[in-house]
C-alpha cells in the first residue's frame, strides 16, 4: 500500500535518501550479508585508510574479495572514516586487494558510497589523481570478475576509482554523478541553491542511469528507502550480487576482460 | 607639479595588440614577433602561455607530417543538458564554429624527428578542454590506431576535467580512456603523457597520470581537486606553488619538466631509448 501511494520522487529527494544518516553503510552490509569477513589493512606504502576498507568475505557460500567506501554512523565514526572520502592510500589498498583477488582466483565485489575522493592538501601531495587513474587502468584489465554496487552516493572520480566492473548495480535510491548537484549548481548556475535543478539536469538517479546504459540493474529498496529496513535491503543486494557472480564466473576470463572493455567503450557513443 | 615629480604612467600611446603581446603572468610587453618565435613563452618570467591544439601539433611534429584522424567524431549531448545560460548543445555548436575543432582533443598520426607516432593534443579553448564523450572516443580510437600501427602514443593534456554537461557519461570516459591506454601498454608500446597548463580533475585522474613517462611544462597547474575546494576543506590558505608542475615533480608524480623549446627533442630522445 505504502508503495502505491508513494509519488514519484524528484532527483533531489533521492539525493537526500542516498545521503540519509541512517542509510545502511558497508559495516551494515558486511554484518547483514556476509557469512565471514576478514578485514585486510593497509596499502603497504603509507598507511591504512579508514574511509575505504576491504578484505576476504563469504557471501552466500561464495568467497570473494570485498572492497568499499566506509561511511560511519555518528560523528566519531564518521571522523575516523573521513565521511567516506577516501585518500590515495585507500585506492592503493583497494588495488592491492584486487591484485590478491586475481592471484587467488576470487571475484571482486565493490561497494560504492562516497561524496567523492578526499579533497585535502595531503591527498594531493600523495597523488590522489594518480591513485584513482591507476585503479581505472588496472581494473580494466583485471583477470577476475568484478561486481560493483552503488549503495548510496556515487561521487565522481572518488566513486569510479573502485567502480570499473563487469556488472554495475545500483540501489533504487542511490545516486551516481560526475559532480555533486551543489557543485554543479554553483558553477553552471552560479548559485549553490539551484542544486535541485542541477540534480535533475545531471540525470543521477538509478532510473536515469539505467536508461543511459551506464548501469546494468536496479536493486529495489523497501518502501521509504533502505534505512527503513536494512535487513531487507541487504537481502536484495545479496541476491543481486550472487546472481551476477553466478553468471560472470561461468565466463572464460579472456572473454570477460574483452567484454568489460567493450562495455566501457560503448558508453557515450551514439 | 613639475614634470620630474609626475608619477610614472602608462605610455601616452597605448601599444596595440597588433604589435605587442602582454604576458598574462608578469604583464610584460613582448613584441608579437618575438612572442611567436618563443612559442608563447615569456622571455622575462618563463610563463608558458597555453597553446591551441594546432599550434602544439606544429611545435611537436615534423612539418607536414600530421594527418588528422576521426575528425567526424564530435561532441554528444546524452543528457539533453541545459543550465541557467542555455542548452549545452547550442554552446557546443558555437564552440565548434568558433574554434574550428570538433572536440577538445585533436588526434592524428605524425612523425617526431622522423619517429612515427600517434598523437592526441587537447585544446583548452574547446570548453575548457573538458573531457566529453567525443573526447573519450577520439582517445580510444587513437589508442587502437597506435596498437594497429605498432606506434607509440603521445597525449598532450590541457583540461579542467570531466565535462559536467555530459554528466555521468563524461565520468565514464575516464574509465574508457584508461582501458584503452592499458591496451596500448599491454601491446608493449610506449605511452607518453604530457601535462600542460592546466591538467586537473578527471583528466589528471585518468589518462594524463598513467604515462610510461609523465612529462610536464614549467609551472603548469596539475592537480586533482580545485584550490578553492581544498582551502574550504582544510580551512587554510595553500602555498603559491601548490599543484604546480614543480610541486608535482617534487612529490614524485612527474618524470621531468621540459621547457617548451626542448619538448620535441626530448620526446624523440626518450622514444629512441624505447627502441624507436
Amino acid at each position: 500500500m505504502a508503495k502505491k501511494t508513494e509519488k514519484k520522487l524528484a532527483a533531489w529527494d533521492i539525493v537526500q535518501i542516498a545521503r540519509h544518516a541512517e542509510r545502511p553503510n558497508i559495516t551494515d552490509y558486511i554484518r547483514l550479508l556476509c557469512d565471514d569477513f576478514v578485514e585486510l589493512h593497509g596499502d603497504r606504502l603509507f598507511g591504512d585508510d579508514r574511509g575505504l576498507i576491504g578484505g576476504f568475505a563469504t557471501i552466500g557460500g561464495r568467497r570473494v574479495v570485498l572492497i568499499g567506501h566506509r561511511k560511519g554512523r555518528g560523528v566519531d565514526e564518521n571522523i575516523e572514516a573521513n565521511f567516506g572520502m577516501a585518500s590515495p592510500e585507500g585506492y592503493r589498498k583497494a588495488m592491492r586487494l584486487m591484485r590478491l583477488a586475481e592471484k587467488y582466483g576470487l571475484p571482486v565485489v565493490s561497494f560504492v558510497d562516497t561524496p567523492g575522493a578526499y579533497p585535502g592538501s595531503e591527498a594531493e601531495a600523495r597523488g590522489q589523481a594518480e591513485a584513482i587513474a591507476h585503479n581505472l587502468e588496472f581494473m580494466a584489465t583485471l583477470k577476475t570478475p568484478i561486481v560493483v554496487v552503488v549503495t548510496g552516493e556515487g561521487g565522481s572520480g572518488g566513486a569510479l576509482g573502485i567502480a570499473v566492473g563487469d556488472r554495475i548495480l545500483m540501489l533504487q535510491n542511490a545516486v551516481y554523478s560526475v559532480i555533486s548537484p551543489e557543485g554543479c549548481a554553483s558553477i553552471l548556475w552560479r548559485d549553490g541553491s539551484k542544486a535541485p535543478q542541477a540534480a535533475d539536469a545531471l540525470k543521477i538517479t538509478a532510473e536515469s542511469l539505467k536508461g543511459l546504459g551506464i548501469i546494468d540493474a536496479i536493486v529495489p529498496e523497501p518502501a521509504g528507502g533502505a534505512h527503513a529496513d536494512p535487513a531487507a535491503t541487504a537481502a536484495a543486494v545479496k541476491k543481486a550480487v550472487l546472481a551476477c557472480l553466478e553468471a560472470l564466473c561461468a565466463v572464460p576470463l579472456k572473454s570477460l576482460v574483452a567484454q568489460r572493455y567493450d562495455k566501457f567503450c560503448a558508453m557515450g557513443c551514439r | 607639479m613639475s614634470w620630474f615629480e609626475k608619477p610614472a604612467e602608462a605610455p601616452a600611446r597605448v601599444p596595440t595588440d597588433a604589435i605587442w603581446a602582454v604576458c598574462p603572468s608578469c604583464k610584460a610587453y613582448v613584441a608579437k614577433e618575438a612572442w611567436r618565435a618563443a612559442d608563447k613563452v615569456c622571455p622575462r618570467c618563463n610563463h608558458h602561455e597555453r597553446l591551441n591544439c594546432r599550434e602544439r601539433v606544429a611545435l611537436l611534429t615534423d612539418a607536414g607530417s600530421f594527418k588528422e584522424l576521426n575528425a567526424e567524431v564530435s561532441f554528444n549531448d546524452p543528457l539533453s543538458f541545459s543550465d541557467s545560460s542555455g542548452a549545452y548543445a547550442d554552446k557546443a555548436k558555437a564552440t565548434v564554429a568558433k574554434t574550428g575543432e570538433g572536440e577538445s582533443i585533436l588526434t592524428g598520426t605524425a612523425t617526431v624527428e622522423k619517429i612515427a607516432v600517434v598523437l592526441g593534443v587537447m585544446d583548452f579553448k574547446f570548453l575548457g578542454g573538458s573531457l566529453g564523450s567525443g573526447t573519450g572516443e577520439r582517445i580510444r580510437l587513437a589508442a587502437e590506431k597506435a596498437i594497429a600501427l605498432k606506434r607509440p602514443l603521445i597525449i598532450v593534456s590541457a583540461s579542467g576535467g570531466a565535462r559536467m554537461h555530459e554528466g555521468i557519461v563524461s565520468l565514464m570516459q575516464m574509465a574508457k580512456t584508461c582501458a584503452a591506454i592499458a591496451r596500448v601498454k599491454e601491446a608493449g608500446l610506449p605511452y607518453l603523457s604530457i601535462l600542460t597548463d592546466p591538467t586537473t580533475g578527471g583528466v589528471s585522474a585518468s589518462y594524463a597520470m598513467v604515462g610510461d613517462l609523465n612529462i610536464a611544462e614549467p609551472k603548469a597547474l596539475i592537480g586533482f581537486a580545485g584550490r578553492r575546494v581544498i582551502e574550504q576543506t582544510i580551512k587554510q590558505k595553500l602555498p603559491d606553488d601548490f599543484q604546480t608542475a614543480e610541486y608535482t615533480l617534487a612529490h614524485g608524480f612527474v618524470d621531468h619538466i621540459v621547457p617548451r623549446k626542448e619538448l620535441k627533442a626530448f620526446l624523440a630522445n626518450v622514444l629512441r631509448y624505447a627502441g624507436y
